[in-house]
């Protein structure tokens, strides 16, 4: 029975779930008393120890290593087959609704713990298990040398059940635990190797700025439930017209609620002006910044608005700003990512520019096409991680462009992979990327809610993008060996619980744009038409926009992304392959630029001058003129104060019987005299 | 039946020089003696009132009294020998070693 695969929906979060339960008893049973002994040992003479820790794997890890990505693989063929039970179902029909258990009921307020299949959630399940499940057969290998392997794997899979959840909940509230619980495993899995100071602070940075996103996301689910009395997605969308109609949901409130929802989008998806965790976020484990912070998570914001669409259609500022963020963003650590010389880095930048392109789908009323390319990025993001990781791995942790090259031959299986994902990247035509990219632009440009200047930004971001990803794979992969002879000796191809996902993604990354060919190009845009139940609305206004455009201009674009990408690749190999020179001539030219891009336009001093400095200084006023002095001064006078009083008290016990007789007696005489006196 | 007003006065002089000589004397074997005294005076008045009553409590009330004051005689004494062991004086004056 395919249809009854349906009520099992709540196995696809419910079995990440189950690993995390095992997974942690075993951390906390197996794992943590061996490290435990392992750090005792090794004060004493460490050597002997370490070595047999890493040689003989112990049978716990070997269940982790099963336990862990078996999960996630149960639960995407679930999501498979329960997706393929919901696209049997009419169009118009595709939503399915499990409500397992009330869950807040307060008044009027209801909220159950419900979780709801459509079109749009089913597209987010199959990329999170999915490229999820490749992530963590990939992290088997990648963390083999790991001492704390089933801590790793507890958070990883609680990830995937938060994220789950934000993806599949039925109403704001299950979303906002979702939303939570991403970000404290982002938390605890940026501070995985928490010894390092940089690693720990960099876990800080993400859980505080997340939370100024967190806040703006959580007065608008108030501001929902007051306007809409309810914060269940299927009521609060039926309801729009009649509050509409009733003028009680103005444009007004409607700008307030997406405007503040994108408050919590641009937190959690690294938007201008709050990205600034998501580079620093790369101290990481490399799988923990594909699945995380390039594949899954910081999608999660594309998402929500996505899944609000019909409230940001009512809001034409709102949409503006979403797309003009989307477009600044994409822009601005795209120019970012030329000057970065650390690996990881530039695809973080990457990855934060790719969401700008997401946001600028959105903001233009292109919601089909902003998922559209959250999909193909997830793809080509998480194979450009993973072969980073792959390099990284091969090189002993080295992560500076500066010190590989020539690594072509050395990582062929990587180079083919990571090569693949560039292209994609880059627009090429006939690769993902292209497709989603190209559907953004035209978009951008075509829709109602688009502007030539909009479209104008994004192709600019596209040609450096395909600039910085070639220059990327030029410094890593061509030329001659920059590394240092102790780290070449020990280079070597991975194995294959991480080369098999790199090549089932490169696989992914070149035919799933092909589900989305646009009309324009003799395909038919499946993609769009399984969204439209979700989207109707939306993709509509889009769409009649795009019809007073002709075919020849969409032609044309198109010619001028893949021309504008074709500079960037031709830029890249002019300036790194042919005159290698060259880069630091013009570094040198203009220094002051250059200077100010290579430290990220100095936005992380100018944040900590203007906002840290002086949530610091208040912090410390508050600790040493407000604490110390007030609060203190109060409990230390109290007891100042019957100190003394006991300190003169003290002096009535005299010692002399005598004196305590005459008390007694002019005691007894006062109580007596009381009682007779009239 | 006789008014019991003289031997009430009679127990509140007895009382009176009781508390007297607690308060005023120095030597605790005086004091011992003057709570005796105050004790007693106190009898007087039970034993006064419960005839004027015609109740017997009164004297059963004296008994008790008189059970008690013996018992705490022999307490005193008790102590006060132990103190004079210690301290060879038993001028409460003298004794004022235990305060602040």
């Amino acid at each position: 029975m395919v249809g009854g695969i349906l009520q099992y929906l709540w196995l696809v979060p419910a079995l990440p779930l189950l690993g995390v339960i095992v997974n942690s008893a075993i951390a906390l049973f197996a794992e943590r008393p061996v490290l435990l002994r392992e750090n005792a040992h090794g004060e004493g003479g460490h050597g002997a120890g370490d070595a047999h820790g890493h040689h003989a794997s112990p049978p716990y890890r070997k269940l982790v290593a099963f336990l862990g990505p078996a999960v996630v693989g149960a639960s995407f063929a679930v999501s498979v087959l329960a997706v393929l039970a919901l696209a049997a179902r009419p169009a118009h029909d595709r939503l399915f609704v499990q409500v397992l258990f009330p869950w807040v009921q307060a008044g009027t307020f209801q909220a159950p713990a419900a979780l709801q299949l459509d079109p749009l959630s089913a597209v987010m399940i199959l990329v999170v298990t999915g490229v999820g499940f490749l992530i963590h057969v990939y992290s088997v290998g990648y963390m083999s040398h790991e001492k704390a392997f089933a801590r790793y794997f507890v958070y990883l899979n609680l990830f995937t059940f938060a994220m789950l959840l934000l993806v599949l909940g039925s109403n704001f509230l299950v979303m906002f635990v979702g939303w939570e619980g991403v970000g404290l495993c982002s938390y605890l899995l940026i501070g995985y190797w928490y010894e390092k100071k940089s690693a720990a602070d960099a876990g800080k940075k993400a859980f505080v700025v997340n939370r100024v996103g967190d806040f703006g996301f959580l007065v608008a689910i108030f501001l929902i439930f007051w306007t809409f009395g309810s914060v269940d997605y299927t009521e609060v969308f039926a309801r729009i017209p009649v509050l509409s109609e009733r003028g009680v949901l103005t444009t007004g409130i409607a700008t307030a609620i997406t405007l503040l929802l994108f408050v919590g989008a641009t937190g959690k998806s690294a938007q201008i002006p709050l990205y600034v965790w998501l580079p620093d976020a790369m101290e990481g484990p490399t799988p923990v910044s594909a699945l995380i912070h390039a594949a899954t998570m910081v999608t999660a914001g594309v998402y929500m608005v996505a899944r609000t669409s019909a409230l940001y259609l009512l809001a034409p500022t709102s949409m503006a700003v979403v797309a003009v963020v989307g477009a600044a963003t994409a822009i601005f650590s795209a120019t970012i990512g030329i000057t970065q010389n650390d690996i990881k880095r530039v695809l973080a930048y990457s990855t934060v520019s790719q969401l700008g392109y997401m946001f600028l789908a959105c903001g233009v009323g292109a919601f089909a096409a902003g998922i559209f390319h959250l999909m193909t990025h997830a793809f080509f993001k998480a194979l450009l991680f993973l072969g980073s990781g792959s390099v990284i791995h091969a090189l002993s942790g080295e992560q500076d462009m500066r010190k590989m090259g020539s690594l072509k031959k050395r990582l062929p299986v990587t180079f083919t992979t990571m090569f693949i994902a560039t292209l994609a990247i880059s627009g090429i035509p006939g690769l993902s990327g292209f497709f989603s990219k190209d559907e953004i632009l035209w978009k951008s440009f075509s829709s109602g809610h688009g502007h030539a200047a909009l479209w104008a930004v994004g192709t600019a971001a596209a040609g450096i993008t395909a600039f910085y990803m070639f220059r990327l794979v030029f410094l890593t992969f061509f030329g001659d060996s920059r590394m240092d002879p102790d780290v070449e000796r020990h280079v070597h191809e991975s194995p294959y619980s991480m080369t098999v996902p790199l090549m089932l993604l490169a696989v992914l990354s070149v035919a799933g744009g092909w589900i989305g060919i646009p009309e324009a190009l003799g395909g038919h845009n499946y993609f769009e038409a399984w969204l439209a139940p979700v989207f109707g609305h939306g993709t509509e206004g889009a769409a009649h926009g795009g019809g007073h455009h002709s075919l020849a201009l969409e032609y044309l674009l198109m010619a001028g992304s893949v021309g504008v990408a074709l500079c960037g690749i031709g830029l890249a190999w002019y300036l790194y392959r042919a005159r290698p020179g060259v880069p630091k001539e013009i570094a040198g030219r203009v220094p002051g630029l250059y200077d100010v891009v290579l430290n990220k336009y100095y936005v992380d001093e100018i944040y900590d001058a203007a906002i840290v400095r002086r949530i610091v200084n208040g912090s410390v006023w508050l600790w040493e003129a407000f604490d110390a002095t007030f609060i203190d001064g109060i409990v230390n006078g109290v007891g100042a104060l019957v100190r003394g009083a006991g300190e003169r008290a003290r002096r009535l016990q005299t010692g002399v019987v005598g004196s305590y007789a005459l008390s007694l007696l002019l005691g007894a005489v006062i109580v007596v005299g009381f009682l007779i006196w009239p | 039946m006789m008014e019991p007003s003289a031997y009430l006065l009679l127990s509140g002089i007895l009382f009176g020089i009781g508390v007297t000589g607690v308060v005023a004397r120095k030597n605790a074997l005086i004091i011992l003696m003057s709570v005796e005294i105050m004790l007693n005076a106190v009898n007087v008045a039970f034993i006064a009132i419960g005839s004027y009553l015609g109740d017997v409590t009164g004297g059963v009330f004296a008994f008790m009294v008189m059970t008690v004051a013996a018992a705490e005689a022999a307490v005193g004494l008790a102590i006060l020998i132990a103190i004079y062991r210690l301290k060879e004086t038993i001028d409460i004056t003298e004794l004022s070693v235990l305060k602040w």
